[in-house]
């Protein structure tokens, strides 16, 4: 009973199956290439991008109730960008800093996960 | 009015109360296929090993027009019961009484075999089928749930605790299993969540089922909150039954003994393990080689696959093993294998079940995803676990140990009573490849033909260190063995184990990095 192999369709940890021989990769720890299966985790984990400051995107899912910016605007650091209702609270989005708005990708009422482009900026001039 | 009448009158209402939501609700929970929660005790116990208690327990609720209606048993069932001879607590929420749905009586009920089982020190099982708390009684369940986590904690190392998972189990509720030991789900019966699939589609406009969102594949494969698998309810009470034949009642006990048996022929030990240390194997195959009869019960099999963990018995005693899993991610180190691992480490411990640990590893999993998981945080829980752990620890290191693995995976100096190591180990820093291209990183360069350069440093390095007999020449390795000498020395360390006795300094409790 221990031994059988039933939720193998994710993490492939079963020993028995036929087709186990194909599905082998290479894993390279500290130099040394390993072979071995990979969990369905591991493959389908998140690729890390680099962050970039002029795109502001939600923090929470949740429903933009009001917009007080529009793209092409000039705006300060600490003036309101947007209100984003989540979990019951209304929170209050404010500018980071100060410079112009290259565009607004959300409407006023929009249901948005986690992680939407809400503004974008321009980058700043050098 | 004579006894007769009296003891009629008692059948009568009996026969009432075990009709639960009724006939219509019965039809219902058999069309989901599930078992009626007094099914599932039966099927689970001994044959007429039941003893209920508080069958004629009514609630007390007015509001809502509540005090119109009649909730036999409040929802619940609870008793006492035995397995395998051995003495068990009980308590199955009945899903056809207002959707198992959990009022102040309910849980007072289910904290009265709580505190019997505590005080009784024997083992608890809760089987799970409830919608939830009951609204109508409002902060009187929320009340309840708050008294079982309370009990929860308190046992929690004291008795062993087990949650079955039959059904839907949602919100707060989820908190209890989530205290217990180990927690069981069935394929399609099982569902966990902390908000359901109604409250996303609102919240977040995405649409997700139950299945998808917390159901037995997902608590097995990808959480990590369920400890083990089963296709049906007939074969999780079957894995139930196993494991209570492993654990001890409580913690002042060891499991009970059994006859002992020699592991199959058919597990050759000395063709499991590759030399090439780059070559995956499948480190149960080494377990079914060494453990009695070559049962290997395994814990959390489809989760963090890269580490193993389960219990078996070696001459008939109960043993918990901790082993890398070169077949799954070359067996590395990572946030989920050091969770599963520690906890595991820590039951053992808790439990008087000595740990063997089986080492191959080349090191922790890199990434960003790993870093910013936490894997700092995670990885410190296996060098607590182990540290802290007093049971008697037994190390065999069979390939690699390198770096930081070498040290988490119970080695002497996290205080290992014994460390064991097969001929082909290698314990280093790190791996030949990398330790060569750091050290030689100057001879490399100026090499007419560095490619050539580094290969011959690899060699050089290898044959130098990649051995047991550095470690051992320092003492951290204790003896250097044949594998087919494993079970014979893993059986002589347990038996001049059985008296072990460290104590560290006194403290009220230590912080290990949860």
């Amino acid at each position: 009973m221990a031994e059988k192999s039933t939720a193998g369709s994710n993490n492939s940890t079963g020993s028995n199956s036929k087709d186990e021989k194909t599905k082998f990769k290479s894993l390279t720890i500290e130099g040394t290439k390993y072979r071995t299966l990979l969990s369905g985790k591991f493959e389908n984990r998140k690729k890390w991008e680099n962050p970039d400051i002029n795109k502001i995107y939600s923090f929470i899912p949740g429903t933009v109730l009001k917009i007080y910016v529009k793209a092409g605007q000039t705006v300060k650091e600490g003036q309101n960008m947007l209100v984003l209702e989540a979990m019951k609270m209304q929170n209050r989005i404010q500018i980071p800093f100060n410079g112009k708005i290259k565009g607004v990708y959300v409407k006023e009422g929009d249901k948005i996960p986690k992680g939407s482009l809400m503004v974008e900026f321009e980058p700043p001039e050098v | 009015m004579p006894l007769k009448r009296k003891i009629l009158e008692l059948k009568k209402r009996r026969e009432q109360v075990l009709q639960g939501g009724g006939e219509k609700a019965i039809e219902k929970q058999a069309a989901m296929g599930k078992l009626t929660a007094r099914e599932r005790i039966i099927a689970l116990l001994d044959k007429d090993s039941f003893q209920e208690y508080d069958l004629f327990v009514e609630h007390e609720a007015r509001d809502f027009d509540m005090d119109k209606k009649v909730l036999h048993g409040d929802g619940v069932i609870i008793g006492t019961g035995t397995i395998y001879g051995a003495p068990i607590c009980v308590f199955a929420q009945d899903f056809t009484v207002a959707g198992g749905s959990l009022g102040l009586m309910h849980a007072r009920k289910i904290t009265k075999i709580m505190d019997h089982a505590l005080k009784m020190r024997m083992p608890l099982i809760g089987i799970n089928d409830s919608g939830g708390a009951r609204i109508q009684e409002g902060v009187n369940s929320l009340a309840g749930y708050g008294e079982i986590f309370f009990r929860n904690t308190l046992s929690s190392g004291v008795i062993p605790q087990i949650s079955v998972i039959l059904g839907p189990c949602a919100g707060g509720a989820v908190y209890s299993p989530a205290l217990t030991d180990f927690v069981f789900v069935v394929d399609r019966i099982s569902k966990m969540f902390i908000t359901g699939p109604e409250v996303i589609r609102t919240v977040l406009g995405e649409e997700i089922t139950m299945e998808d969102l917390g159901g037995a594949r997902v608590h097995s494969e990808i959480t990590g909150n369920a400890h083990f698998f089963a296709e049906s309810e007939t074969e999780c009470f079957e894995q139930i039954k196993k494991l209570i034949t492993f654990i001890p009642w409580n913690n002042k006990q060891k499991a009970k003994a059994f006859k002992p048996k020699n592991p199959k022929s058919s597990y050759k030990i000395d063709d499991i393990v590759p030399g090439d240390p780059k070559q995956p194997y499948d480190v149960r195959n080494v377990l079914r080689a060494i453990c009695d009869d070559s049962d290997f019960f395994e814990i959390q099999e489809h989760w963090a696959g890269n580490m193993v963990i389960g219990f078996g018995r070696l001459q008939g005693e109960t043993v918990g093993f901790v082993c890398n899993q070169p077949l799954v991610l070359a067996g590395v180190l990572d946030v989920d294998s050091s969770d599963k691992a520690a906890r595991f480490i820590r039951y053992c411990d808790a439990f008087n079940i000595p740990i063997v640990t089986l080492v191959d590893l080349p090191g922790y999993l890199p990434g960003v995803d790993q870093e910013h998981a936490g894997v700092i945080r995670h990885g410190a829980k296996i060098l607590y676990a182990y540290s802290e752990a007093t049971v008697p620890k037994i190390t065999v290191i069979l390939r690699k140990a390198y770096g930081g693995g070498y040290i988490a995976m119970n080695s002497r100096h996290l205080r290992a009573d014994f460390v064991f190591a097969w001929p082909g180990a290698e314990i280093a820093v790190m791996g030949p490849e990398g330790a060569a291209n750091i050290i030689f990183r100057k001879e490399i360069l100026e090499a007419k033909d560095p490619e050539k350069m580094r290969k011959q440093k690899v060699k050089e390095y290898k044959q130098k260190f990649a051995n047991p007999y550095v470690a051992a020449a320092k003492g951290y390795v204790d003896s250097v063995i044949e594998p087919s000498e494993t079970r014979k020395v893993l059986l002589h360390a347990i038996e001049v184990s059985v008296s072990k006795s460290v104590s560290g300094p006194n403290k009220k409790h230590g912080i290990p990095p949860f």
